[in-house]
């Protein structure tokens, strides 16, 4: 990259959160469909395949199936009741892009959002897909549903054409009929597609319209299916029953790495009517109670060799030393994982202030309110699965090789969760219920103790970042070597103008399960930049906001900051002198946020209370911007966990704070006042918000707790047990 | 300890046979299938659990059924009356108090059982008595408004 060009660099794709896609298979053909759906209009976005459109001379093409299916991205069906149905492999875990999916729909297809129906996340029913993850959805299917609602609205058009023997330029669609307004004459979309059964394919990348003439995007629409959850109707994967099911337990080894070399289940099997499983590594019980699973993995006795793994002896307290003498430096994969302009040496040279600083940022978990569970069973030799996952396919692929059969005889359902914030992308419960379960000759089902959640899924992962820049006294950053250790390539890439520059991401051996998270590594890399930031502008004695504008060009960057700062009130007095503010910001994932932070410090107790956060978001057009305050509120509320308070302890192999009486998660007398400023672009493509937002808040605290007190804090999180002044 | 034979759940009287030391949650959840209820960390430290008891909020995951014999319990299946939600329910419903909705109905729950006794809390009195209810996904502000919302609501419905 160019110094000065507008994209951040982007040195390696998020190690965490690729994954390879399982190889293919497709179950339902077209006459399956309209077997199972009844008759109407079918229309399939395909991907990659616009070339094989425009030699077929248009937008669409009649679609046979199976023929193609590895290129499927999702389908839409509308019925000759007129009722419309959608499938995604997308799943719904409290983004509420069931909502906004819908929203897409109804805006193109002309129907209300209550005739729209979701199906989503079910191995068997639905297209494949790689996973909810990485802010995806709203930029990839929203605009792929929009495509095949609208063509199915062009179809639909045409059909009414011909029906009134009328030129289809001159009918409108709306609420769900072909109208049209010069005779009046109007029928409805299940009327029309009343006996046929028509199957077309669309190209996922054909082009959208603009976003000015959304009447249902756009809108606030409340989430579709609220009342089912103010009920308590609504089913989650731990919720899931069905007749004669049986409830399993799982043997956790002592520590990470351990291996069994005695085991006792005598006692267990006195029990009575429990199932036993001892298979390698796994052992585990189902009993027709939960309470009885509870007393029969009691009565297990185990004995544990601990793991001489070096990686699974070290504790939190000497982690970063850790990471950073086991980096890696295997020349050709670093090379794909640095980013150089310009010369180090030079802008130092050239610089008048030099600022040398480590950063560092602990583990730390998802905590998803509901802990990973999963139903299965085994029919004629089939299995089902419910499970709370983001990644349904890839559970459905995990489990065919663990049982060695083939994936046509996996179902993976995933009904809506109970969160994951990137850390549900597993399926070890779907494992554990499925082999208790072919065991047992019942359902069985699994739900993880809060305990099991914080040490057996995974983490955040841990860092140590180290920059070393220098700036000009005009305010000009003339230098900037970057490196990470550990903690990921999201977001590692400055946004600010810098002519040289070198950032590196290095990988090293790791102590924990670590994987994707919400914000991940972007998190990180904005804590050390953007608090690097504010230090170089008291060096080149600038405002931070100034200091921050002289150096970007990137405008909608440009103008988060100034709307975040304007509804802040950047620049007036402190109240006190124990209040502070600070900002930090950046871009990520086609998103644009700046936060600003006031904190209060009680300097007898050195609490530090975060008493208001504004925080300014750009992600193109909205879709639902209730929806989108939502997710931004909520993303502050988590961030200010990881950046206050929240750290895995661990040591010898064991986590040592695995439960919320010594994990601390923000509560509400942590909430500050959170304001949201939406940037609405209309003339841009939507982003997803369900991350990025949660990257700004660190060190706009950490900024603001400098400005009260002068203290500097380089490590997330800051102040786990108050501020020590 | 003594079984448990009989429960009266959102005013019924349920038959069950559990060990009177099994905790309230999975009797409703797992022997009655009331799943609104919901386990979140089964330490009392969440509230995802919550359920009235005598009127009076209560972590089920760590109240021995024994201790509810003889006594009324509500959990959130038994909130709306006559199809009819309640104001606590329909304000989180309009305020669009959640994410994902795992801790709402410990959350409304709670909320139920403050509105009973100060009909007209505070944003900070709310604060205080919800402290032990989490929601991971941060809709805090939300649920304020809400309860908020619901004591208005109930106000104007009193004569
Ligand atoms: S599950 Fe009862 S308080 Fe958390
Ligand atoms: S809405 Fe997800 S935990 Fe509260």
């Amino acid at each position: 990259m160019k110094s000065g060009e507008m994209e951040p660099v982007v040195i390696e794709p998020e190690r965490y959160e690729f994954d390879a896609p399982p190889a293919y298979h497709f179950e339902v053909d077209r006459r399956d469909f309209f077997r199972v759906l009844g008759g109407g209009l079918l229309m399939v976005c395909v991907l990659r395949d616009a070339k094989a459109f425009q030699e077929s001379g248009g937008r669409r093409m009649p679609w046979r199936g199976p023929d193609e299916p590895e290129n499927i991205s999702a389908w839409l069906h509308i019925g000759e009741s007129g009722k419309v149905t959608v499938f995604t492999g997308k799943v719904e875990v409290g983004q509420n892009i069931r909502t906004s999916l819908i929203q897409a729909v109804a805006e193109e297809l002309k129907v209300a959002p209550a005739n729209v129906q979701m199906v989503m996340g079910d191995t068997s029913r639905t297209p494949f897909d790689m996973g909810t993850f990485g802010s995806r959805t709203t930029p990839t299917m929203n605009p792929q549903l929009r495509r095949a609602a609208s063509a199915a609205s062009d179809v639909l058009i045409a059909l009414a054409a011909k029906r009134f023997s009328v030129d289809r330029a001159q009918l409108l669609a709306a609420d769900g009929k072909i109208t049209d307004p010069a005779t009046h004459q109007s029928i409805g979309y299940g009327e029309l597609l009343h006996g046929k059964q028509l199957a077309e394919a669309i190209p996922a990348v054909d082009p959208l319209e603009p976003a000015t003439q959304w009447k249902v995007m756009g809108t606030s629409l409340p989430k579709v299916d609220g009342v089912e959850f103010v009920t308590g109707k609504h089913r989650y994967p731990s919720d899931h029953r069905l007749p004669g099911m049986w409830f399993g337990k799982v043997l956790r080894p002592a520590s990470y790495g351990a291996s069994l070399t005695s085991l006792d289940t005598k006692a267990a099997e006195l029990l009575g009517n429990v199932k036993i499983v001892h298979d390698g590594n796994f052992v585990g019980v189902a009993a027709p109670t939960p309470e009885l699973a509870v007393k029969a993995l009691a009565a297990i006795r185990a004995e544990w060799k601990p793991s001489s793994e070096a990686q699974n002896k070290i504790s939190n307290k000497e982690l970063f030393g850790f990471l950073k003498q086991t980096a890696s430096n295997n020349g050709a994969h670093e090379d794909r994982m640095r980013h150089a302009a310009g010369s180090i040496d030079e802008g130092l040279a050239k610089a008048d202030h030099h600022l040398r600083r480590t950063y560092t940022v602990a583990y730390i978990q998802h905590v998803p309110l509901e802990p990973r569970a999963a139903l299965a069973e085994w029919k004629d030799g089939k299995l089902t699965v419910w499970t709370g996952t983001q990644r349904p396919f890839a559970v459905q692929n995990d489990l065919a090789e663990a049982f060695r059969i083939s994936k046509h005889q996996v179902r993976v359902e995933m009904p809506d969760m109970g969160s994951g914030y990137g850390g549900k992308h597993t399926g070890e419960a779907a494992l554990e219920a499925a082999r208790l379960a072919n065991a047992a000759g019942h359902p069985v089902k699994v739900v993880w103790t809060r305990e099991e959640e914080f040490t057996w899924a995974y983490f955040r992962p841990a860092g140590l970042i180290k920059i070393n820049s220098g700036v000009g006294h005009d305010g000009r950053i003339t230098a900037w070597e970057y490196h990470n250790y550990n903690s990921g390539g999201a977001g590692i890439g400055t946004p600010y103008d810098v002519p040289n520059q070198l950032v590196q991401f290095h990988p090293t051996q790791y102590p924990l399960r670590q994987g994707s998270y919400r914000a991940l590594a972007a998190t990180a890399n904005h804590f050390a930049r953007e608090s690097h930031m504010d230090d170089l502008a008291r060096l080149a004695q600038m405002d931070p906001l100034q200091f921050r504008l002289v150096n970007l060009k990137n405008d909608r960057l440009k103008a988060v900051f100034e709307a975040a700062a304007g509804k802040f009130g950047w620049g007036r007095e402190k109240p006190s002198r124990q209040r502070g503010f600070g900002m930090g910001g950046g871009v990520e994932k086609g998103g644009y946020v700046a936060t600003c932070a006031e904190v209060a410090i009680d300097g007898s107790t050195g609490n530090v209370k975060v008493v208001r956060v504004v925080t300014a978001f750009d992600c193109g057009a909205v879709v639902n911007p209730d929806g989108l305050r939502n997710q931004i509120e909520g993303a502050n509320v988590m961030g200010l966990g990881g950046a206050l308070f929240e750290a895995i302890e661990f040591s010898d192999g064991r986590i040592l704070n695995p439960r919320f009486s010594a994990y601390r998660v923000p509560r509400f007398s942590d909430l500050p006042k959170n304001e949201v400023v939406l940037v609405d672009h209309k003339d841009q493509p939507s982003a997803g918000a369900g991350e990025t937002p949660l990257m700004a808040l660190a060190p706009a605290i950490g900024n603001a707790i400098f400005s009260a007190t002068g203290i500097r804090l380089t490590s997330l999180p800051m102040v786990p047990n108050g501020l020590k002044t | 300890m003594e079984k448990v034979t009989a429960l009266n759940v959102n005013g019924v009287n349920q038959v069950v046979d559990v060990e009177g030391d099994t905790s309230l949650l999975t009797v409703l959840r797992d022997h009655l299938d009331l799943t609104g209820s919901k386990y979140g960390c089964g330490e009392g430290q969440c509230g995802a659990c919550t359920v009235l008891i005598n009127g009076f909020p209560r972590r089920s995951c760590i109240t021995h059924v024994a201790a509810t014999r003889g006594k009324q319990i509500t959990t959130i299946e038994g909130l709306a009356k006559n199809g009819k939600l309640h104001p606590v329910q329909q304000a989180f419903l309009d305020a669009g108090s959640f994410q994902c909705g795992y801790c709402t109905s410990g959350m409304m729950m709670t909320a139920v059982s403050l509105l009973k006794t100060n009909p007209n809390p505070t944003a900070s009195e709310i604060a205080h008595f919800m402290q032990g209810n989490i929601c991971r996904c941060g809709t805090y502000q939300r649920i304020i408004a809400a309860i908020q919302q619901a004591a208005k609501s109930m106000k104007e419905a009193r004569p």
